[in-house]
């Protein structure tokens, strides 16, 4: 048991590391987009500028809450 | 070679070097206080099982999943790690996150392994995991770059000499000056690494999103490869903003000129 949760723990820190919220903010960004698809509201490069442009606000608003709790 | 092998090339060198400067520190710590044997022979057992890694993963990648489902997974990743790298390059130079010192951390590393007693074997177990996990851990990192890189640029064989030049001259400068790496200007590096992560990281994972719709197609970037040039733009100016937004009082020069910014986010 005690390998199988340092194996758990080496892949969290390897990917999450030590903000949860980035792979948060990168999750959200990715389902939105995939939801914006899936409905047909946007198609063509133009669902791919705003995937690129989800993703920055999701990291922006990460970063904000990130400052925010620590000030 | 071409540009773009030229640019394949330099990425992924400099990004291994910064990754190596990291994990040589860790190593040195060790050698220099508990030994070099055990030290070594941790490394040594690391970067065998990061190549059996590097083989395994890239066979399985190539081989079984598609390509959309690669780009998203990888992109995903490398979006993550880019994007953590990006955040502590705001954060420390807004003056809200200590500034990344390798002397620091050597001697961090140095104090540890002196406070963890002789070892009794003929192996030094303390030294070998800390240099192993070092190694190995940093490594991923680089294993992730050649891999994704070298799919994209559809030339794994030239990520594969940038990622071993960079070892070569981390290891050549190591040797030479025996002491922590600190006048590699690893902040500036991890700053520029860090947009070309998220700028590739963003392209990839929202092209690999055309898995979920009929036919699995990739999804289609204006521009295609040219778009990444424009996300680069797009995360430079925005690390800028924030970090004239986030500036502490007291922290960060007046002067905020195009030079002196952009080395202050990498500090």
């Amino acid at each position: 048991m005690r390998y199988v949760v340092a194996f758990g723990r080496f892949w969290y820190d390897f990917i999450i590391g030590d903000d949860w919220k980035i792979a948060v903010a990168v999750v959200t960004a990715l389902a939105v987009t995939c939801a914006l698809m899936l409905s047909g509201a946007v198609t063509g490069p133009a669902l791919a500028v705003l995937g690129g442009a989800i993703v920055v606000v999701c990291f922006a608003v990460s970063l904000a809450v990130d400052v925010r709790r620590k000030s | 070679m071409t540009a773009a092998t030229w640019g394949l090339l330099v990425a992924v060198f400099v990004a291994c070097v910064v990754e190596m400067v990291e994990a040589t520190t860790i190593v040195m710590a060790m050698g220099f206080t508990r030994g070099w044997r055990s030290a070594l022979l941790g490394t040594a057992a690391a970067i065998g099982l990061l190549a059996v890694v590097t083989a395994a993963a890239g066979y399985a990648l190539t081989t079984w999943l598609p390509e959309s489902l690669l780009q998203l997974v990888i992109g995903g990743l490398l979006l993550i790690f880019g994007l953590q790298w990006l955040r502590k390059a705001v954060l420390r130079s807004s003056g809200r996150k200590a500034i990344h010192d390798e002397v620091k951390i050597y001697r961090e590393r140095a104090e540890q392994a002196r406070a963890a007693g002789e070892s009794r074997g003929s192996l030094d177990m303390f030294s070998f995991v800390v240099s192993f996990k070092g190694v190995f851990l940093e490594g991923m990192e680089v294993v992730f770059i050649v891999i994704t890189f070298g799919l994209n640029a559809g030339d794994i064989p030239v990520a594969v000499y940038g990622a071993a030049a960079a070892v070569v001259f981390v290891l050549l400068v190591a040797i030479a000056t025996r002491k922590p790496l600190s006048m590699i200007p690893e902040n500036l590096l991890k700053y520029g690494v860090g947009l070309l992560l998220a700028s590739f990281g963003t392209y990839w994972s929202v092209e690999g999103l055309g898995l979920f719709r009929a036919g699995s197609g990739s999804l289609a970037w204006p521009g295609h490869n040219f778009a990444i040039l424009g996300l680069i733009v797009v995360w430079f100016v925005l690390t800028r903003v924030f970090v004239v937004v986030l500036r502490t009082p007291g922290n960060g020069p007046s002067d905020a000129g195009d030079e002196s910014t952009t080395k202050e986010l990498a500090a």
